[in-house]
């Protein structure tokens, strides 16, 4: 018997009972309708990180401050002031495979307009910051070198300080206090929304960091330097030399440890995306589980089916059906429930994933993947419980199922 | 195409009785021959049907059809005998209620494997045949009792089967309508099929050439055995 003939038995036999068939269709509609949507955003999620995380800089490398450690006491990591404007200089210097080398210096202050005042972090910055970090400036300009060597009292803003500082005026020109210094406000940064960590990047003040460190927080010390590694296959590499070169400068002796931490936003974000691939998994495991329970739908109506068909099964065994010929019958009728079904949940499953970031507020992500996936495994799952009745049809003794009323 | 059968039993266990449906059955049928098989409701004639059509397997004894044993063929063999060899034609007719007559008629076609257009074909030709080429569209529910039991005979025919076996083809029908099926089995007769018709009906045996008594599990009676018509 052809292949195609089997086909178009087990359309028509599905269409005589359509109520029926499309309600065996649905669990596995509703599976792998799931499954891509549920994918779908977890993929969301990942890319979202991704690119919240490589907004921060791609190739980075952040060098801060170890703990302080004094005559035992040993302080919060951080505090250990021996990283200074000269180790950063020294890295741009001697290292290769560097663009560019940020030290930054932060402290949170009072930033007062008039009237208005607004609590945020100041970080004090070189030009190199607006590059590494890829930030653009909206109007106005950015801190330049000149600046930095005469410790001008300039600063730019981030949206949000801006918006609470002057509301809708154009801060560029205004001066703000900042621990009751004003400052000039020479440029407003573009807005970059919320970082993966749902800090809001644009509640910031940047001032010159030599006005940062002497003017404003009295100190001597950077806070951090950020490294743009050229190449991210020399990640490591660069990390290790920059390692060297700190702890000659600070002349460590070999068997003490560092008192500064390098840390690379390259392996922060595979941790990121092995997080995100752990979320995608668990959503989508969860979907399919829904799909396997359509699959004992599909089970269940076939063998009711079968049942119910014991009659025309007699009769097609006594006008000659072999085994093999009932046992494709049935088979292909689960499989077309899981072949129409897939698709119609693919379908589904695209269109709910577009909604939900639409209205949801996720960002999801339509992968071919789990399409290809869900898709495979309705199949599979139509075949493989179909298998059960269908042998059961295919083993009806034909006298027996003649006389079965 | 001779049926030959020997020292046929089929035993069944019931309980822990067992019970002989038939009890030595030897019986020859050549050939063109057109037999009714009689007897009472229990007698054995139906499970000696089955036998015949291949539906079931004697539990001893030897079936020789057209010189081939098939009492010891495996459930598909039996399948493809049927298929080739057998055309049923049943009480209750037995069509497929979703599909039309036409569909019906095909149906062995298509366990034969013949391609679609042949198939439509052939079984437009047995529907002419048996008068009801102007209704192959109809659904089974959609005729009458004895023009289903036309389908039926036509289904029966499409595969050119030399046997034709008939349980009670009259049972559900009027007697107009079992006269007219009667003579299309007189006709098919006179063309050289062999036939097997189970009845109980003395006027429809009337229509064989041989009648054959099966009373607990034996043939108890044959009478006009060998008649054979000439192929027209």
């Amino acid at each position: 018997m052809l292949f195609s003939e089997s086909i178009r038995i087990a359309i028509t036999a599905l269409l005589a009972n359509k109520l029926r068939s499309i309600l065996t269709m649905l669990g596995i509609i509703i599976g792998v309708g799931a499954v891509i949507a549920m994918v779908s955003i977890g993929m969301g999620v990942r890319q979202q990180v991704q690119t919240s995380i490589a907004s921060l800089g791609s190739n980075m490398l952040i060098v801060s401050p170890g703990s302080s450690s004094s005559g035992g006491v040993r302080g919060a990591a951080g505090s250990n002031v021996k990283l200074k404007l000269d180790d950063s200089d020294a890295i741009k210097n001697k290292i290769k495979n560097i663009d560019y080398v940020s030290p930054t210096v932060s402290s949170s202050y009072q930033v007062v307009n008039g009237n208005q005042n607004w609590n945020t972090t100041v970080q004090g910055v070189t030009p190199e910051f607006l590059l590494i970090r890829s930030l653009t400036v909206g109007s106005g300009s950015f801190i330049t070198n000149a600046d930095l060597t005469s410790r001008n009292r300039v600063a730019v803003i981030g949206k949000t300080v801006a918006s609470n500082l002057f509301s809708d005026m154009n801060p560029v020109g205004q001066n703000v206090r900042i621990n009751n210094t004003p400052y000039k406000i020479i440029g407003v940064l573009e807005s970059k929304g919320q970082s993966s960590m749902g800090q809001d990047q644009d509640d910031i003040v940047i001032v010159p960091l030599t006005t940062g460190q002497e003017r404003l927080m009295g100190i001597t010390y950077v806070k951090s330097i950020n490294i743009q590694v050229s190449d991210p296959e020399k990640m490591d590499q660069v990390q290790s030399e920059i390692e060297t070169l700190l702890r000659q400068r600070h002349r460590i002796l070999s068997d003490k440890d560092d008192d500064f931490t390098v840390r690379n936003l390259t392996s922060l974000m595979e941790t990121m995306t092995q997080t995100t691939t752990m979320i995608t998994l668990l959503l989508g495991s969860v979907a399919a589980i829904s799909l396997l329970v359509g699959g004992i739908g599909i089970m269940n109506i076939m063998m009711v089916s079968v049942t119910e068909r014991t009659r025309e099964i007699g009769i097609r065994k006594a006008l000659g059906a072999t085994f093999q010929n009932i046992m494709m019958q049935f088979l292909i009728e689960s499989v077309v429930i899981g072949v129409i079904g897939g698709i119609i949940g693919i379908v589904f499953g695209c269109l709910a994933a577009m909604a939900i970031s639409k209205f949801g507020g996720f960002t999801t992500v339509i992968t071919v993947a789990p399409i290809l996936l869900s898709f495979g495994f309705s199949v599979g799952i139509g075949l493989f419980f179909g298998i059960y009745p269908a042998r059961k049809a295919a083993l009806l003794d034909p006298i027996d199922a003649l006389r079965y009323e | 195409m001779t049926i030959r059968l020997s020292g046929i039993k089929k035993i069944y266990q019931i309980g822990d009785q067992t019970v002989a449906a038939l009890d030595g059955i030897d019986l020859h049928i050549k050939k063109g021959e057109f037999s009714a098989l009689m007897g009472p409701s229990g007698s054995g004639k139906s499970t000696l049907m089955n036998i015949l059509g291949c539906l079931d397997r004697p539990t001893v004894g030897s079936y020789e059809l057209d010189g081939e044993e098939v009492a010891k063929l495996g459930d598909d063999e039996l399948a493809v005998t049927r298929n080739k060899k057998i055309g049923f034609v049943f009480q209750n007719f037995n069509l497929l209620s979703r599909i039309s007559a036409w569909e019906n008629v095909a149906l062995p076609l298509v366990y034969a494997g013949v391609p679609k257009k042949e198939r439509m074909e052939k079984a437009a030709y047995f529907l002419d045949a048996v008068g009801l080429g102007s209704r192959r569209d109809h659904q089974p529910n959609e005729l009458s009792g004895g023009q289903r039991q036309r389908v039926a005979i036509a289904r029966a025919l499409v595969n050119d089967p030399r046997i034709i076996m008939a349980d009670e083809p009259t049972g559900n029908l009027d007697t107009k309508s079992s006269t007219e099926i009667m003579e299309i089995f007189r006709k098919l007769h006179a063309e050289g099929k062999t036939i097997i018709l189970v009845t109980h009906e003395p006027e429809i045996a009337t229509y064989a050439s041989r009648q054959l008594l099966v009373r607990d599990g034996k043939i108890t009676r044959d009478e006009g055995k060998g008649v054979v018509m000439d192929v027209v």
